[in-house]
């Protein structure tokens, strides 16, 4: 319980850092002052911190957390501690649902945008489940996820190809990642997504930790096999389509977080792992929306610029260390 | 107690539905009973499909034909919850669960007895140190299963089993991965099992001495054959067992219970000390020898003591050896 509430300290300090520090300097005392309402200052000092920093942190914060848990629903139902939305291709899926939306069909609104997502993310999820079966080895069936990103990457490219600069204009700046795109009044929208995706899966923590013994051990534990892992699949298109939709593909986030949560918490009891995870997923993408911004300078750097800087090192650090990590064997 | 009948199976068919509604079968017809109280050990070699039926059993796979009853209910009326109180299983299935402690894994063997949330309660709590408790590995609780032997990982899936409440237990294999003690442990703790809680416990195994020496009931399942089923002495004496590993190269001594390669045997007579004429016999089998009623016709060994043998070779003569290696040396020199 103590590790639960350190990590939601540091998540509050965050959040904290995140309204605080931005490419314009606004005195930490005007900045509390503004959150309480009695700033008398530039209207532009409140602006920035309630308009801008406030939803962006509020984004940050639940788009961290459903790509971390999508991550860790992957690797507990695949059974495969290096899956994750972005090396599955699904991100890419997403990606590609919504290059579709906004290059051939103009569409704007934000449930298109999440629906066509979804339907991209779902799309690779079905190819990639049908490989599972198929191909048993970890590392084998990984690499069929990333061909799946390079054919959806490969796809979104030609879609450019044919359509107008605008257009391309508009979903390149989409598809830098990052947290700014989602303002005051789209917040609640993206925020019931990913707090229905979140919920969704402390429903599922039982089955989950059935599903660590594998799915024949599961199912004579009585679980519903087929209907678990439809609600699984389920639950990880809806989080990473989410976060996709409003964000931006954002790499790394949900293959690494449940690592720092599995090795933090020194666990894989989906009990505990589940509320840390969402929790670390949190932390680590407002950490990263704070190491956005150039000191000195006001312009930001692009998302997925920090993200692989804090996740590829904890990725290799796993790898080489597996054989002492529980987890792992 | 009384012995029950808990799961048998009529005219069953098991394999594989392939595409197009053809059908792999692997048998066609088997008539099986399991009775509680029992370790009932189903023998076979490699692609007998010892695990196809294990897994038709507990209704992983679907029959072909015929008829599975549990508890004298036919095995398809029952629910996926309901089957999962009655028929437990420890699998061959690599799991992912180095990560969890010992009690927690035990403790998922709760799952069908909990609610949503898997929430334990105090009598869960119970359970599941009776469990531990069962298979001795109480004080590894709070470790990781990563860090346990393959032993003591199979006492752990055989006390989630336990936990699970089942009365009915199939093990896939559980002695395959093991060393020579783990092996025993293992069986030992089986029987006591099915003695102390009355299950009925069915495992598979190519371990032909632990299921002769443990096992109450042996299942002999071959590709071309009928399924044969007995105690194991009876198997062996009736030449059940003989004729059911017949192979080039291999023939199942009846005297030993053990597999041996079927040399041109030279008679050599043992009799004396119970101890140490047994194990005589043992290096004279592995040496090509056949141990016989000692005759005149032949050389025989007599046994007095360990340190202490007299060997009489045919023609009169007579040696002496004060060790099993020495004796082995007077036969390959002076026998014929």
């Amino acid at each position: 319980m103590k590790k639960q509430i350190f990590l939601g300290i540091i998540l509050l300090l965050l959040f904290a850092c995140n309204l605080a520090y931005g490419s314009l300097s606004i005195p930490l005392k005007s900045v509390i002052e503004i959150l309480f309402g009695s700033f008398e200052g530039k209207q532009t000092w409140a602006q920035i911190v309630l308009q801008s920093r406030l939803p962006q942190a509020v984004t940050a914060l639940l788009a961290g957390s459903s790509l971390a848990i999508s991550g860790l629903l992957l690797q507990t139902l695949f059974k495969n501690p290096l899956a994750g939305p972005s090396i599955l291709g699904i991100s890419d899926g997403a990606n590609l649902g919504v290059a579709i939306a906004m290059i051939y069909f103009s569409v704007g609104s934000y449930v298109t945008t999440i629906l066509s997502a979804f339907a991209g993310a779902a799309v690779v999820l079905i190819i990639i489940i049908y490989f599972s079966k198929k191909v048993q080895n970890n590392v084998m069936f990984l690499i069929i996820g990333i061909m799946m990103g390079y054919l959806a990457s490969s796809v979104i490219s030609i879609l450019n190809y044919h359509a107008s600069a605008d257009k391309v204009h508009q979903y390149v700046m989409w598809g830098m990642g990052d947290f700014s795109g989602v303002s005051l009044e789209k917040l609640p929208y993206f925020a019931s997504f990913a707090i229905a995706g979140l919920i969704l899966s402390l429903l599922l923590i039982k089955p989950l930790n059935a599903l660590l013994l594998g799915e024949t051990y599961a199912a004579n534990l009585g679980v519903k096999i087929k209907s678990t892992r439809i609600l699984i699949l389920l639950c990880t298109g809806l989080l990473t389509a989410t976060a996709t939709a409003f964000c931006g593909p954002i790499s790394f986030i949900g293959l690494a977080v449940p690592h720092i949560a599995r090795l933090t918490l020194g666990s894989s009891n989906h009990k505990q792992l589940v509320p840390v995870t969402i929790l670390a997923g949190g932390c680590v993408a407002l950490l990263c929306n704070l190491l956005t911004v150039v000191p000195g300078s006001n312009s930001v750097l692009p998302l997925n610029a920090i993200t692989p800087i804090i996740g590829a090192p904890i990725i290799i650090y796993v790898i080489v260390n597996r054989k002492n990590i529980q987890y792992f064997n | 107690m009384k012995q029950q009948i808990t799961l048998s199976a009529f005219n069953l068919g098991i394999g594989y539905r392939l595409r197009g509604g053809k059908e792999k079968v692997i048998h066609p017809n088997l008539n099986l009973q399991l009775y509680s109280g029992q370790v009932t050990c189903l023998l076979g070699m490699n692609g007998a499909g010892k695990s196809t039926l294990l897994r038709t059993l507990c209704r992983f796979q679907p029959s072909l034909s015929g008829e599975i009853e549990i508890m004298g209910k036919p095995i398809n009326l029952f629910t996926q919850s309901e089957l999962s109180l009655t028929v437990g299983v420890v699998l061959t299935e690599k799991t992912n669960a180095g990560g969890i402690t010992v009690f927690e894994l035990v403790s998922l063997g709760r799952h069908p007895h909990t609610g949503f949330f898997g929430q334990l309660k105090e009598e869960d709590y119970k359970i599941i140190s009776a469990s531990l408790d069962a298979v001795g590995i109480t004080h590894k609780s709070d470790t990781y299963i990563s860090e346990l032997s393959d032993g003591e990982r199979q006492k752990v899936m055989i006390a989630k089993v336990l936990a699970q409440e089942c009365p009915i237990i199939v093990l896939d294999e559980p002695t395959a991965f093991l060393d020579v003690t783990s092996r025993i442990e293992i069986m030992i703790l089986l029987r006591k099992l099915a003695k102390e809680q009355n299950k009925s416990i069915l495992l598979s195994t190519h371990d032909l001495d632990l299921a002769i020496q443990m096992g109450d009931c042996l299942w002999l399942q071959s590709r071309d054959n009928p399924m044969k089923r007995g105690v194991p002495e009876d198997l062996i004496l009736d030449n059940s067992l003989e004729s059911f590993f017949r192979k080039d190269g291999i023939v199942f001594d009846r005297t030993t219970g053990k597999l041996s390669s079927p040399l041109s045997k030279i008679p050599v007579g043992v009799e004396g000390d119970f101890n140490t004429s047994y194990w005589a016999g043992n290096a004279l089998t592995r040496e090509g020898y056949l141990p016989s009623t000692p005759s005149a016709d032949y050389t025989s060994i007599k046994c007095v003591s360990p340190t202490e043998i007299e060997i009489k070779y045919a023609n009169g003569t007579v040696g002496h050896a004060c060790s099993i290696e020495e004796m082995l040396k007077c036969l390959t020199n002076r026998i014929l």
